[in-house]
């Protein structure tokens, strides 16, 4: 077994009193798609942010390639080459699709092939063709495909990605699990935050199942479809 | 009229507005990326100004040529970005994340700071700068002349927006600026360090304040009232425009320019009133400004909490307070005269203090002019006794109800709006009221105000009048407190935490929000007009912005979560500027330079930190999560 990419250990996060993650320990290797489930208000999000800097958290060890990250503003954990990809997507609206690109935009690391324009608009051909459209202008699918190209255009090692087919269209979701596919397909490790498990199944190597801030499930996406169990304790709503 | 005379005019409207924009812009970038509503934007305009009546004549002396002029102007708008960019280093990065209330009373601040340091640099005398030259002659125009150099200024103007375009749509730092005013912890997340982000912008901001400055030299005798009377016309275009919106201060700016150029024809000394009725228009019908949008305003709360500890008087609580009491009462049989005229001072600081505090920490409004009250208070009962010969008692008892309805009138417009905009509405207002006040001359006595307002024969004596005070006082602010504890003030409190949860369970919110910004206005007034018959004159200062900024640090001294806090802030403050005002030369700078330390160290004033103390010695709750 290969070092982790990203080790998270007993991560915890409150909103003021309000406790939402207890504990909660995973791990993600380099190039390895890996599915955090769960249900509305288990502590998927909260975890992605508490691990970005974006929610004030505590844990006994948050390791990013090698770099501790736990006291680090999120401009820092973006540069060492952590992406992020919010569930509402966060889009700015007011800037054309070229322009978010453009925000976006760092330096690849160790002399690897950066991400350009063109590369991008090969694997979500849609955005090519509305370069100079404004964001806000828009649907909802394209722009959850502008804002995985947009934290693709920072060269990242590994994006957390939260809930991408959320309120997709069938035809929509199935383009997002090619793009996810596709970013494998370049060495990019994944962690997926989903609801959808027959969209984390086509995708992830492995899974983890959160449930009220606590980690219950941890194995293969394999074993997680063959355990009925933990399907319907934590998944099925 | 006579076209030729429109044309003039419109072109003259044209460079007013010209300048008015190169300013407003800077702020409106400003406010954009950092969401600080920069109250020094105007000290950053007068530096520009003093900077160039300092360079420009140096330079001009070596080559008496145009570019050597603009050169010099130049020179000073860097400075003056400088400036800006080292502000942001050292005081704005520590308090992006306070509330708003207390971003606007820490730049204040910085104003009160600046103030002093020019009058110290500079002297406290106006400077006449140097014309532009080959910008002295005049164009003539439909046989009018026009000055060249304002023609020059339009220009300028044109070339500021084109740049400011391009710089935002060609380059990446524009583009982040953009990113940024919409979404600045996104831009973070995608790796991009605001520090400098935030620095840049404010470099940004303030050059072009201080450009803004430095080109009106041929035009002003630079004074050192620069800063608040450009200010407050430069919060109007922004406000106007949409705060954060460049397009919208220019559109402004030229709606402005033109509404003096022409009401100044009609209505010559209250052109400022207009200005500001325009802005209250446009606030009715568009909350967020021509081009604002309402995630700009409403993305964060003013404050962070209001009235928390809503705990009734404990035993320790009543006798402190009948101690207080006892203390105040025995104050004019056992203190001199002079510490009977600070206590009568107190007391009316404290009944106003306590007004605004009514409003800010039980309704949440937040209000930056609530002098207006206090000031419509004293002016209403020194005019009915000075001008209509009212005895003291009458006028005592109008001076409420006046400032009462006037604040009623007003409130109705600014109930309307929420966060930010909602600040600056009470800010017009109250410089509505300021600009009457001080321009009416026949009636008010303009700058020196109206001496002779004395109490009636039975109450002349100080201390009988301290009596008088402390009963007026104490029956307020007990009225004002039953107000907080009765349904009322709990409809309040919750339209305060959600105006839509209170709205849905059946609050009418406007409507308990007009009712508290009277009744708070009335209290305010009635201690506007306790505090005219104990000065025996009423003047400007009264209604002025720093009186208001007094009024708010009172507040947040004692600070906002108590009850107590405001009549403990007051007594504070009062007390701390008599001590040390007549010590000092420097009592502006010492002020804003401890408005500042308030902001950053103590957030939750005096009480506030009083009770934190208080919580040390209770058990902990248990902590949050597992120790790093």
């Amino acid at each position: 077994m290969t070092e982790a990419l990203l080790s998270v250990r007993s991560l915890s996060a409150a909103y003021g009193m309000a406790e939402v993650l207890f504990g909660v320990s995973l791990d993600a290797r380099r190039g390895e798609v890996v599915a955090l489930m769960g249900r509305n208000g288990a502590g998927k999000t909260t975890t992605l942010k508490a691990i970005i800097g974006m929610v004030e958290a505590s844990a006994e060890a948050l390791t990013f390639a090698g770099h501790d990250i736990r006291r680090l503003p999120s401009y820092r954990i973006a540069r060492l080459g952590l992406g992020y990809v919010p569930e509402e997507r966060r889009i700015f609206t007011d800037l054309t699709v070229q322009e978010n690109l453009e925000v976006g935009r760092r330096p690849a690391r160790d002399g690897r092939e950066a991400w350009t324009l063109e590369r991008l608009y090969a694997i979500f051909p849609n955005l090519a063709e509305m370069e100079g459209r404004r964001a806000s202008a828009m649907s909802g699918g394209e722009q959850q495909m502008l804002t995985i190209a947009r934290t693709l255009m920072g060269n990242p090692d590994m994006v957390l990605l939260d809930e991408p087919s959320e309120g997709l269209a069938p035809v929509i979701v199935e383009q997002m699990a090619e793009a996810v596919i596709a970013m494998k397909a370049t060495g990019i490790a994944v962690l997926l935050c989903e609801q959808n498990l027959h969209f984390a199944a086509a995708v992830s190597d492995r899974a983890y199942v959160i449930e009220k801030g606590a980690i219950r499930f941890s194995g293969t996406m394999a074993e997680l479809e063959a355990t009925d169990a933990v399907r319907e304790a934590y998944l099925t709503v | 009229m006579d076209p030729a005379f429109i044309v003039i005019q419109s072109l003259s409207g044209l460079a007013s507005a010209s300048s008015l924009f190169i300013i407003a812009s800077g702020l409106t970038i400003v406010f954009g990326v950092t969401r600080i509503v920069n109250f020094a934007h105007g000290s950053l305009y007068m530096l520009g100004a003093y900077l160039a009546v300092t360079i420009v004549p140096m330079l001009l002396e070596v080559d008496r040529s145009l570019p050597m002029f603009l050169l010099g102007v130049l020179l000073s708008a860097l400075i003056v970005g400088v400036i800006g960019a080292a502000m942001e280093i050292i005081l704005l990065r520590r308090i992006y994340h306070v509330p708003e209330l207390f971003q606007l009373l820490a730049t204040f601040g910085v104003v009160l700071i600046v103030q002093d340091l020019v009058i110290k640099l500079w002297g406290a005398v106006e400077i006449p700068g140097p014309r532009a030259p080959s910008l002295r002659h005049g164009v003539f125009i439909f046989d009018q002349r026009f000055p060249a150099y304002e023609l020059f200024l339009i220009g300028v103007g044109l070339v500021v927006l084109g740049l400011l375009w391009l710089l935002m749509q060609k380059t990446r730092f524009g583009v982040l600026i953009r990113a940024a005013t919409q979404d600045r912890d996104m831009v973070a997340a995608l790796g991009v360090n605001q520090a400098w982000l935030f620095t840049g912008t404010l470099f940004l901001g303030a050059f072009l304040a201080g450009l803004g400055g430095a080109l009106q030299i041929p035009r002003v005798a630079v004074n050192t009232q620069m800063d608040i009377s450009i200010i407050t016309e430069v919060f109007v275009v922004t406000v106007i425009g949409g705060m954060g919106s460049v397009p919208g201060a220019f559109v402004a700016a030229l709606i402005i320019g033109q509404l003096q150029a022409f009401g100044i024809l009609i209505f010559p000394k209250i052109t400022l009133v207009l200005v500001f009725l325009l802005m209250a228009v446009v606030l009715v019908i568009k909350p967020w400004g021509l081009f604002g949008k309402p995630d700009a305003a409403a993305g964060r709360a003013v404050l962070p909490e209001g009235l928390l500890s809503l705990r009734r008087f404990g035993t320790v609580d009543n006798v402190v307070a009948g101690v207080a009491i006892i203390v105040m009462l025995a104050l004019p049989v056992f203190g001199d005269n002079y510490m009977v005229k600070v206590g009568i001072e107190v007391l009316v600081l404290a009944l106003a203090a306590f007004s605004l505090h009514f409003l800010i920490g039980v309704g949440g409004i937040v209000s930056f002019g609530h002098a207006a009250y206090f000031g419509i208070g004293a002016y209403a009962a020194g005019l009915l006794v000075t001008r209509l010969g009212f005895a003291m008692e009458p006028a005592l008892i109008l001076a409420p109800v006046i400032a009462g309805a006037f604040a009623a009138l007003f409130g109705f417009f600014i109930v309307r709006l929420s966060g930010i905009y909602l600040a600056m509405l009470t800010l017009a207002f109250a410089q509505i009221v300021y600009a009457v006040c001080f321009q009416w001359v026949g009636l008010t006595g303009g700058d020196n105000g109206v001496v002779g307002v004395w109490p009636s024969s039975w109450a002349a004596s100080r201390q009988v009048y301290f009596y008088l005070a402390l009963a007026f006082t104490l029956s307020a602010i007990i009225a004002l407190r039953h107000a907080i504890y009765a349904p009322f003030g709990y409809a309040l409190r919750a339209a305060r935490d959600s105006a839509t949860r209170a709205d849905a369970i059946g609050i009418d919110v406007r409507r308990i929000r007009w009712f508290a910004f009277t009744l708070s206005g009335a209290a305010a007034g009635l201690a506007g007009g306790l505090y005219s018959f104990s000065k025996g004159s009423i003047d400007p200062t009264m209604i002025s912005i720093p009186m208001s900024v007094d009024l708010l640090v009172m507040v947040l001294l004692g600070g906002i979560q108590t009850v107590i806090g405001p009549l403990v802030g007051a007594a504070a403050f009062h007390s701390i500027k008599d001590f040390f005002m007549p010590l000092t030369d420097f009592w502006r700078m010492f002020l804003g330079a401890s408005i500042i330390v308030m902001v950053l160290v103590f957030p939750r004033g005096i009480a506030g930190a009083a009770s934190l103390l208080t919580e040390r010695f209770r058990p902990a709750p248990k902590p949050v999560g597992t120790p790093a």
